[in-house]
């Protein structure tokens, strides 16, 4: 009796997977499929052409980018020395640098208004300064960093830590310095990683909403990215919406698919 | 010289966690159990960010259903009605959105339960006396998003100033914020100098905003609109509440909470 449960289980195992496989599938991919077919390609194309759409596209790319740009130089030397090197309060130091990750992004935007805003810890500093992030541009990248860096730090932190030790050795005994061994060695061995990191890095600071309207605002052309202007197309245009929904799908799917791609290049 | 490092990293992991610890349990006992009734029905309520404070209150004195609220912006919300979503009541802060809703046939015909006032709502300490200080370059202003009532009614207003003036205090918006409460919370954390409120919402802030009036011939008639969301159950309750913030111990709340009576639209 229990062999023929335990073989009528072992039939049944692989159907349950295909139903679960399929279940996840449609659930996953169902709101991705209605973005591109709630409206008709020609309607979703005409709403692309609008000042909004097109400034909000437009500021994205230009944030995003900088964010990029300030995650990788800093975060790549960051990365290198979380792999190297063991020290007091290693573990803590990278639970901060991980928090962003689980932190919901409307409390990320508090915090950022806490210690950044013109009524924060720094904020007499700036004052004095005067330099200003609160419906600025600037706001938006500091929001985009505090939100996205962690997903490039892990990668390269990741990628830094299984460069091969002889390789860096080798490195070494040649006489090359740290910077050298870093610059001519661990970097690009680990390259593909970083780009993977970067490119992760990226597609969640494309998406990046809460902290963005907390702590910079929403104005066009100013501080408007493209989620908060789906946010707010979506009361009274929900075409444009869509159609600007579209195109972040449209992004995020190159950003997955590159990530892809340089997995493979990978030699490990 | 790692051996000696150790014991003291371990520490410090647990007392992170201790604090959290301690953190939730103070916000745990700060909110108020929730009792679970047995036989009342209950409704689920969209309803302007405006309302936040007077609703949450009346909640607790309604005895026909318990409540549960979403509160927004009332263009997400009618948006999010129209999308298929069906709270029992959506209560709007213009009479715009609910008329609509009703004429596509997705809510009951809509009644208005209350009135508000916009004003200039500053900082405790702010300078800011009138319009006219708005206008002066270096102010920067917070407003409500086009698409949601408060920003509706805040073009109205600058929409009657003389031209030149509504466009050096356009100048002077640095942010359009999807809901009412987004504007206020801007403006108690010192982000901006003024913005558009209703007069309700700076009440709600107990002292931390003062609102500046506007003059009498720029006011906008602001009315705050409510219906019933088709096909949805327990519609006796439903206009029970709703009577209840018309002329019921709800709208002696809404009154403390800075709303005025339902003007006669």
């Amino acid at each position: 009796m229990r062999h023929r449960l335990a073989r009528a289980g072992a039939r049944l195992f692989p159907v349950a997977l295909i139903v679960a496989v399929a279940v996840a599938l449609v659930f996953l991919a169902l709101p991705v499929i209605a973005i591109f077919t709630d409206v008709s390609p020609k309607e979703l194309i005409d709403s692309l052409d609008d000042d909004t759409t097109v400034d909000a596209l437009k500021l994205s790319l230009q944030t995003t980018l900088t964010a990029l740009v300030i995650i990788l130089v800093i975060g790549t030397p960051v990365a290198w020395a979380l792999a190297t090197r063991r020290f007091r309060g290693k573990q803590i130091l990278e639970t901060i640098i991980e928090l962003p990750l689980v932190m919901p992004p409307a409390v990320a935007g508090i915090g950022l208004l806490a210690a950044l805003g013109p009524k924060g810890i720094l904020g007499p500093l700036f004052d004095s300064l005067d330099v200003q992030l609160v419906f600025q541009t600037a706001g938006v990248v500091v929001a985009l960093t505090f939100v996205a860096s962690p997903f490039y730090l892990r990668q390269a932190q990741a990628a830094f830590s299984t460069v091969d030790r002889s390789l860096l050795e080798a490195s070494r005994t040649l006489g090359a310095s740290e910077a050298r061994t870093f610059g001519r060695v661990a970097c690009p061995v680990a390259f593909p990683s970083l780009l993977s990191g970067a490119a992760l890095a990226w597609g969640r600071a494309l998406g990046e909403f809460g902290a963005t309207l907390v702590f910079a605002g929403s104005f066009q052309g100013v501080t408007q990215t493209a989620p908060l202007a789906i946010y707010a197309q979506f009361g009274t245009n929900f075409p444009g919406a869509l159609a600007l929904a579209a195109v972040l799908v449209c992004f995020s799917i190159a950003i997955l698919g590159g990530v892809k791609l340089l997995g493979r290049l990978q030699p490990t | 010289m790692l051996a000696h490092v150790a014991p003291r990293r371990n520490r410090t992991l647990p007392a992170l966690a201790a604090l959290c610890a301690v953190v939730l349990v103070v916000a745990g006992c700060g909110s108020s159990s929730d009792g679970g009734g047995g036989s009342t029905p209950t409704l689920t309520v969209s309803a302007a960010a405006s309302l936040k404070d007077a609703f949450t209150t009346c909640a607790q004195s309604f005895k026909q259903a318990k409540l549960k609220f979403s509160f927004a912006g009332s263009d997400q919300l009618a948006a999010q009605i129209r999308q298929g979503a069906s709270p029992n009541v959506f209560a709007s802060a213009n009479t715009k959105l609910p008329d609509q809703l009703a004429a596509e046939g997705k809510l009951s015909k809509p009644q208005v339960f209350a009135g508000n006032k916009l004003v200039i709502a500053v900082p405790q300490d702010s300078k800011i006396t009138g319009l006219a200080d708005l206008a002066k370059p270096g102010t920067s202003i917070v407003i409500g998003d086009a698409s949601v009532p408060i920003g509706s009614y805040t073009r109205e207003v600058l929409g009657r100033l003389p031209p030149a003036q509504e466009k050096a205090i356009l100048a002077n918006v640095k942010s359009e914020e999807p809901d009412v409460a987004s504007i206020v919370g801007k403006l108690t954390q010192g982000a901006a100098d003024a913005g558009f409120t209703y007069v309700s919402d700076v009440k709600g802030t107990k002292g931390q905003l003062k609102a500046v009036d506007l003059p009498a011939n720029l006011q906008p008639n602001v009315a705050y609109g409510a219906g019933i969301v088709k096909g949805t159950p327990n519609t006796k309750e439903s206009q029970a509440f709703i009577d209840d913030v018309i002329s019921g111990s709800c709208s002696k709340v809404m009154q403390q909470n800075g709303f005025l009576p339902p003007p006669n639209a």
